[in-house]
């Protein structure tokens, strides 16, 4: 090796040495900080979700800051955000946390985007004891493992599309329905799947096609001719944004008849937008929607938050950054109740959290899932060629009725 | 388990047509793969990021307000100049290098393009819309969706050009020469160096008009080239090189082969299926060799 790279190399080590050296200082409280350290898919494949979640925790830290912030034994103190691109990468998810918490000595965490990135992750706050709200990860399975230090401010996978069949079979005159199901083999969707098995059972329906469809989707046409041959009350889908518009695509070339359609991820695929008139009549399970009539003094109510975020982000806030930003009004509430920075006084205040925020009640059950929002379906209706997503269920919050059944394609123009 | 297909005769029709109408799409990018595998032999496994770039090019004429079927004639020429600047970038220093090398090569090469698709137009999934509208059959029992015809169609002319590219032109004759023997046709006057660079831009130009297709037809997203890969990895393995209506038939037979796999063993093992008649079909070529050789013995 010759002089200038043993230089250049020890140049190097010296200025990592420091740096690190530099971002281990920050504690968890530093003055008048609170540090909170979150790994977000920034690149990679979920990085358009991945982005929505920031946008969402940035949106709430400035506010909160911007209205006086936290108080803590009679001081208020400023929350601050620490962020490491995870590049939709579990295993680098599960480092990234681990640095936080080691090397940058971060105490609380916010969760990443996805169910995937927030299983990787949960085992490693878990073994510190670090305290993590999560909002973007709702499979069934992070909250089933015992998890104490986990608290998700969303409903859990299963209830995603409960609601529809229980739609169907209100319609169908308290009778059971055919339903016909086709799910990705993933985590969150096979979650969403099991909620239907359980709601078939309740109510006596039965499932006449169960496909599953492989990671790597972009073609259904044999499982919607299937739903042609069969012709069931019900398709559900769920395949996350790919899924989706795959769906409405293949249904309207394939001019696949069926009474009604429920799906995941409409919002996020921009259903209404990319497919028009073709996503009309589809019904989608969403978290959470600006037309419900939740409150907290820091954002208003929905509609105001939806303005908010636009004027700020020039977009109007998916669900995935409305939830993100719910986290961080969770956080805050939880520390004052604690007024100490103690850890586990945190989570035993997180633990009892009973509160509204303007994206919907907040009450931890016994896995750390959200047990007091109930999910919302809206539906695709359209005018001559502008779609929009009109709330239908439940019936406190629907703004539109339930269109049922979707008429033939041989009807619509 | 059900056999629904066997229950309904239309069915069956479906599935075959579904099959084929894909099938003919995959040979269009199989037969690239085919042609740059024959002449430099370079497995390409960037081909399926080349595709999905294609298609992004048809999408973002969508959105300047442009019908994307004209992305089929838009997007190969674009492409075109692509592939042969990754030619001069990279893969003329990979060239005459082991297989292995190559491969790592363009691993690298669909790296770095799912994330500067990833970058330029983001991670969501997007469609472009032809609104061409559907062809019914059998009273409505059988639906062909007409963007799939036209993908057929448009993908068969492309083919049935180019072959007759590759036997009249005088860039046709030297590809091919190249192909039998890069250095006896060197030794001829044959400039081997701007051969491989048009067989590289032609390759990327036919992806280029496979992704234009699929941006019609299914859903484009930066990191769904490897499927793509995969599938034309796999016709050429069964067609053989330099063989297209070898080529054309084996991306008919897979596109059949994987909607039938769909209907009797599930749709979790599509492209499971897939996979495992690669490994029988590698199998049964290394038999089929090895008794060759033993008769040579």
């Amino acid at each position: 090796m010759n002089k200038i790279a043993k230089l250049f190399i020890t140049f190097i080590s010296a200025l990592t040495l420091t740096l690190t050296s530099i971002t281990s200082s920050f504690a968890k409280v530093e003055g008048d900080m609170i540090v909170l350290g979150s790994a977000i898919s920034l690149t990679g494949k979920y990085s358009s979700n991945g982005v929505h979640t920031q946008n969402g925790y940035n949106m709430a830290v400035d506010r909160i800051n911007s209205m006086g912030g936290v108080k803590v034994g009679g001081k208020s103190y400023k929350f601050e955000i620490i962020y490491y691109d995870d590049e939709s990468n579990p295993k680098r998810a599960a480092q990234l946390a681990e640095r936080l918490i080691k090397q940058d000595g971060v105490h609380y965490m916010l969760g990443p985007y996805s169910s995937g990135l927030t299983k990787a992750i949960a085992p490693v706050t878990e073994k510190y004891k670090i305290p993590m709200v999560e909002a973007n990860g709702a499979s069934r399975s992070l909250f089933t493992k015992g998890y104490k230090y986990l608290f998700a401010v969303l409903s859990p996978a299963n209830q995603y599309l409960e609601v529809a069949i229980d739609l169907a079979v209100e319609k169908n005159g308290g009778k059971g329905v055919k339903i016909a199901q086709a799910f990705e083999q993933d985590a969150f969707s096979q979650d969403v799947r099991l909620g239907i098995l359980d709601a078939a059972k309740r109510t006596g329906s039965k499932i006449i096609i169960d496909d599953k469809l492989p990671k790597e989707l972009n073609d259904m046409a044999a499982t919607l001719a299937k739903v042609k041959a069969t012709k069931p009350d019900v398709l559900v889908v769920s395949g996350h944004t790919k899924g989706a518009l795959t769906a409405i695509r293949q249904i309207s070339e394939m001019k696949v008849d069926v009474p009604m359609l429920a799906m995941t991820h409409c919002d996020a695929a921009k259903l209404s937008k990319q497919h028009g008139k073709k996503s009309e009549y589809a019904l989608c399970a969403s978290q959470w929607h600006k037309n419900l009539s939740y409150k907290d003094k820091f954002f208003g109510g929905g509609k105001k938050y939806d303005k908010d975020f636009k004027k700020e982000f020039g977009y109007a806030p998916p669900y995935q950054s409305a939830e993100s930003s719910a986290a961080l009004l969770v956080f805050k509430d939880a520390f004052e109740r604690a007024n100490s920075f103690d850890r586990d006084k945190v989570r035993d205040a997180l633990k009892a959290t009973d509160m509204q925020t303007f994206y919907g009640n907040i009450k931890f059950g016994p896995g750390g899932q959200n047990i007091a929002k109930p999910m919302i379906l809206f539906q695709v209706r359209c005018k001559g060629d502008s779609c929009e997503n009109k709330v239908v269920a439940p019936t406190k919050w629907a703004s539109d009725k339930f269109f049922h059944p979707i008429p033939p394609w041989s009807e619509r123009g | 388990m059900d056999f629904l297909i066997f229950k309904a005769p239309m069915l069956m029709v479906q599935a075959s047509l579904d099959g084929i109408l894909l099938g003919i799409l995959f040979a269009l990018i199989a037969y690239g793969m085919a042609l740059q595998w024959g002449v430099m032999n370079i497995i390409n496994i960037a081909q399926g990021d080349l595709v999905i770039l294609g298609g992004y090019i048809a999408y973002t004429m969508y959105l300047a307000g442009i019908h994307p079927a004209w992305g089929v004639i838009v997007s190969p020429i674009l492409m075109y100049f692509v592939g042969w600047g990754l030619y001069k970038l990279v893969i003329n220093k990979v060239v005459d290098r082991d297989l292995f090398i190559s491969i790592l090569a363009t691993f690298g090469i669909a790296i770095v393009f799912q994330q500067l698709m990833n970058f330029i137009f983001g991670a969501d999934v997007v469609v472009a819309q032809s609104e061409y509208g559907t062809t019914m059959l059998f009273d409505n029992s059988v639906t062909l969706p007409n963007s799939k015809i036209f993908s057929a169609f448009v993908s068969l002319a492309y083919a049935v050009a180019l072959v007759i590219y590759m036997k009249k032109s005088k860039l046709g004759r030297a590809i091919r020469a190249t192909a039998q023997n890069a250095r006896a046709a060197k030794i001829l006057g044959v400039d081997t160096e701007k051969v491989y660079a048009a067989t590289f831009g032609i390759n990327a130009a036919l992806c280029g008009i496979a992704g234009a297709l699929i941006s019609i037809t299914l859903t484009l997203h930066p990191y769904v080239g490897l499927p793509y890969t995969v599938r034309s990895f796999m016709i050429v393995i069964v067609a053989g090189l330099g063989n297209l209506p070898a080529v054309a038939i084996s991306g008919m037979g897979l596109g059949l082969f994987e909607e039938f796999a769909d209907y009797i063993l599930g749709t979790e093992f599509r492209i499971g299926a897939v996979f495992m008649l690669l490994v029988f079909i590698l199998v049964y070529r290394r038999f089929k060799l090895s008794k060759k050789r033993e008769y040579l013995k």
